[in-house]
């Protein structure tokens, strides 16, 4: 099989990145996803809040996807389910189905494979192992996908979207949230997903917490949490037991790069994604990568608008496959990551950089700063680590001598 | 395997037809489906004997035998003349032949305890023990030699003994394919079934009761792990105490493999050996164990003390051990004998029990010389009379398999080419087998230790559901009746409020 272009991954980004390629005249685009249907996890996304600005209206992540899904025949996208792609190289990709194996010649690559949630084991919770522990995103898939309720009594480690959406959804289906528990002293979720999914229960948020022990030994009795100090150590005394069957962890996601590791491409440790230029190269020439596999997002219309920018990068790469000059852009004070990490030269009109702070500030200023010169400069009401950061940075304003790095200044 | 459904037909039909009379249903009952207890099954499956092994959780090597460093000690480690020592060597020397027989994976890594600087000459003692003990081919390394072996080892370490027969296996693995092939040999398995009580009348065993009924033998094997103690008590028999011993495990990711290739023992201390770094037969890291006494002979949950400890531990030997790739911890209960080593003996007192009690390490390694001698004493009570053994059916290791070769498969099958987890690259038609082997998985927990699904890196997040639905569809069952690992251990607390079963 031959395809100009083949997307691994038909979630929000897959999709956007296969339709931009077709709006921009590529013939033959090919999208490969595991699962039996389009969507990825939108598809358990029964909540609102997708669309804004994408859409200008309101839509649930069920919603969001069907609009693209409904696009793909039409623009003539090939669609390839239930398929599990193996092995990459630059070039050819090679995938098993229930058809057997399938080899495809490959012009250009665009990785979009998504992200996956941390899990206990990562974060080295002692304790027993019993059931009725999920990732928030699993019991999500459980109630709103497969209609089973996990678990009657609930506590929430960590404060990152999923949990929060779902400490609002097991109330909603019956369930006692007893309390969501977040490491930090913010939280890891948007300012309105605490308002509408905790405050609007009364769902307790204890910041600056932490889970220190598991009990039950065959389903889940029990969770203790303890109150964390400044080198998130527990303080004694502070433990309290809270008697659960279910326990859901929110703390975090990492992107999924083993297929970015099997071609060699270069990740981001921070990031946990490729390290890519503004047109969403990574290192591995006619390799893309956008959506969560890259960073993870806060807004799936965020992953929609970068899985375009790789769709062009892709298909300017696929009619002059060049690479000029490089240079790098770095995080400096108060930022965790930037994404892109490079630029390829010649650049022009503005780009797009995106990063993510590492402690929250009421009064920020971002500045871009080269060759020890600040070369753009903006201030602005209120950075924090849970909600992404854009600037768009004239190229105009770019030496192209040396390095870029970004910083977050501020007060606290 | 159908006895496990009609166990309690049959046990009632012994009593309404012979009205509990002293039927012999069984020639030997075995208490325990660990190593030592699926073991002696295997090694009795070769003989004409109506054999039985009665397991309280719903799997097998749910104790000690699940859950150790799967290693096979070289034996230079107990102390000469202990049955401990004779068993290590010899089960040492017979787990090549056995894994090759059984179809298990089996890396001849061998090992090292590394000693620092000034250290070294406690490396002349193990050398010495092991000498007496009878292990072949040990040697003194230096530093030179030992980096160019281990390149990631601390550059404290000084000096090391290197040890070519250990090696390391896949304890679950092992334990299975010795319980499959005891099944297709006739050994009846019946899980979920607590010992209630021993039956003895004038000295001598006439059987055992289960929670789930009578079994009558005159012969019952203690294999009872981390409980066999209380086993012999309940019988009669002599006493033992055991003193349960936690250990304490981290397994570190896939993506690390090859940071460490052989087994790497710090010294040992004078409770046990140490918190050492070892590959697992799957490509993973494992570092632990902790040697913590508890009293709760149920307590396998980690502790915070102890993930730490064997952080420390890890750091001393492997500086740059990238412990922020954990995927996983656990913990294992070593059944101490205060004996301070094995019990393998037929009772004086109850005529027909024998104790195979006290089996901490390197209970793995010797298990096949612990069968072995298991065999004899059941000699010792009655006639033994030979029989032809036959193998499992074979398993498929996709994952092993070239993909052009994996196509041919999923011809045959197209479930083959589903993959269901993807950390793992398991695929339907692998979990659909699994779920109808000899011994089939009945849990969540029994189907990841069987084909690995669920056992990579996201843990089941993402295939979880997909299992839950292609178990209950299999098995029959309603997915709320699925467990992680047993009764009680339900995965699900219901229906939506509106919800209808699927």
């Amino acid at each position: 099989m031959k395809a100009e272009l083949v997307v691994i991954g038909g979630g929000p980004a897959g999709m956007g990145a296969a339709l931009e390629a077709k709006r921009l005249g590529l013939e033959d685009v090919l999208i490969i996803e595991r699962e039996q249907f389009p969507g990825g996890i939108l598809q358990q996304c029964i909540h609102s809040g997708f669309g804004l600005h994408l859409f200008g209206e309101e839509l649930t992540g069920v919603e969001y996807a069907q609009r693209f899904i409904d696009q793909l025949g039409p623009a003539g996208v090939r669609l390839l389910t239930d398929t599990m792609v193996m092995e990459v190289a630059p070039g050819l990709v090679r995938a098993l189905s229930p058809a057997g194996l399938i080899e495809i010649q490959a012009g250009a690559i665009i990785l979009a494979m998504g992200c996956r949630e941390r899990t206990r084991g990562a974060l080295n919770i002692p304790g027993t192992r019993p059931a009725g522990i999920y990732t928030a995103g699993t019991a999500q898939r459980l109630i709103n996908v497969e209609g089973y309720l996990p678990g009657r009594r609930a506590v929430i480690l960590g404060s990152g979207d999923i949990g929060l959406i779902m400490a609002r959804r097991l109330t909603l289906e019956g369930a006692d949230v007893l309390a969501v528990a977040e490491l930090m002293p913010w939280s890891g979720g948007l300012a309105r997903n605490i308002a509408q999914c905790l405050e609007d229960f009364a769902i307790p948020l204890y910041l600056s917490h932490t889970l220190v022990e598991i009990h039950g030994k065959k389903r889940l009795r029990g969770v203790t949490l303890a109150q964390v100090d400044e080198e998130f150590q527990p303080r004694p005394g502070s433990q309290r037991y809270f008697p659960c069957d279910t326990l859901l962890l929110s703390v975090g996601l990492v992107p999924e790069n083993e297929l970015s590791r099997q071609l060699g491409i270069e990740l981001d440790p921070v990031s946990g994604g490729p390290r890519v230029d503004q047109t969403l190269s990574t290192s591995v020439p006619g390799v893309f990568a956008c959506g969560n596999v890259v960073h993870v997002h806060d807004l799936a219309d965020n992953v929609t608008l970068e899985s375009r920018r790789a769709a062009a990068g892709a298909v300017a790469w696929l009619a002059r496959p060049v690479r000029g000059r490089e240079l790098a852009v770095g995080p400096g004070e108060n930022v965790s990551y930037v994404v892109p990490q490079r630029l390829s030269l010649p650049v022009s009109g503005t780009v797009s950089f995106l990063f993510r702070v590492r402690k929250p500030r009421q009064e920020a200023v971002i500045e871009v700063v080269s060759g020890g010169r600040v070369i753009w400069r903006k201030r602005r009401r209120g950075a924090l680590p849970a909600e992404m950061v854009e600037i768009k940075v004239p190229t105009a304003d770019i030496p192209a001598a040396d390095s870029l790095t970004i910083h977050c200044r501020g007060e606290k | 395997m159908e006895s496990r459904a009609s166990h309690r037909e049959v046990s009632v039909a012994v009593f309404f037809v012979h009205g509990g009379g002293d039927l012999l249903l069984y020639d030997v009952v075995i208490i325990g489906a660990g190593v030592v207890g699926c073991g002696a099954a295997y090694a009795l499956s070769r003989y004409n004997l109506k054999v039985a092994l009665v397991e309280e959780g719903a799997e097998v090597a749910l104790g000690a035998s699940g859950a150790n460093s799967g290693i096979v000690h070289a034996g230079y480690d107990p102390l000469p003349g202990t049955l401990a020592a004779e068993l290590n060597v010899r089960g040492n020397s017979l787990y090549p032949q056995l894994c090759r027989e059984l179809d298990v994976p089996f890396c001849p890594t061998g090992s090292l305890v590394v000693a620092g600087e000034g250290e070294e000459s406690a490396l002349d003692i193990l050398l010495a023990r092991g000498r007496a003990n009878g292990v072949a081919d040990l040697a003194l390394l230096g530093r030179d030699e030992l980096l160019n072996r281990e390149p990631n080892l601390s550059p404290d370490a000084a000096a090391a003994l290197y040890a070519p027969s250990a090696a390391i296996v896949s304890p679950w693995e092992l334990v299975l394919a010795l319980a499959e092939t005891a099944a297709v040999n006739g050994t009846d398995f019946y899980f979920n079934a607590e010992v209630t009580g021993i039956r003895v009348g004038e000295e001598t065993l006439r059987g055992v009761d289960t929670s789930r009924g009578p079994l009558l033998a005159p012969i019952v094997l203690n294999a009872g792990g981390i409980k066999a103690d209380l086993l012999a008590a309940l019988a009669g028999a002599e006493r033992y105490d055991i003193l349960p011993r936690k250990g304490e495990y981290l397994l570190l990711d896939k993506d690390i493999s090859g940071f460490v290739r052989q087994v790497v023992f710090p010294l040992p201390n004078p409770v046990s050996k140490g918190i050492l770094v070892l590959p697992t037969v799957e490509g993973n890291v494992l570092v632990g164990p902790t040697a913590q006494p508890v009293w709760d002979r149920e307590d396998r949950s980690t502790t915070g003390e102890g993930l730490a400890e064997i952080q420390r531990g890890a750091r001393k030997l492997f500086p740059d051990l990238p412990l922020r790739r954990v995927i996983a911890s656990f913990a294992g209960l070593r059944a101490v004998c205060d004996s301070g080593d094995f019990v393998l003996r037929s009772s004086a007192r109850v005529k027909g029990w024998i104790d195979a009690g006290g089996i901490q390490s390197p209970g793995l390694s010797a298990a096949p010389a612990i069968w072995e001698r298991l065999v004899q004493l059941v000699g010792g009570l009655r006639e033994l009379e030979p029989r032809e053994r036959i193998k499992r059916p074979p398993l498929l290791r996709l994952r092993d398999l070239p993909l052009a070769e994996r196509e041919e498969r999923i011809r045959e099958n197209p479930l083959y080419g589903r993959i269901i987890c993807r950390c793992e690259g398991v695929s339907e038609g692998e979990i659909v087998d699994a779920l109808h082997r000899p011994l089939p998985a009945v849990t969540l927990d029994g189907l990841k230790r069987r084909t690995r699904v669920g056992g990579g890196r996201c843990q089941g997040g993402f295939c979880l559901p997909r299992l839950l639905a292609i178990m209950s569809r299999e098995l029959g069952i309603s997915p709320l009746a699925v467990t992680k690992s047993g009764p009680g251990s339900e995965v699900l607390a219901g229906l939506l409020a509106k919800g209808e079963e699927r």
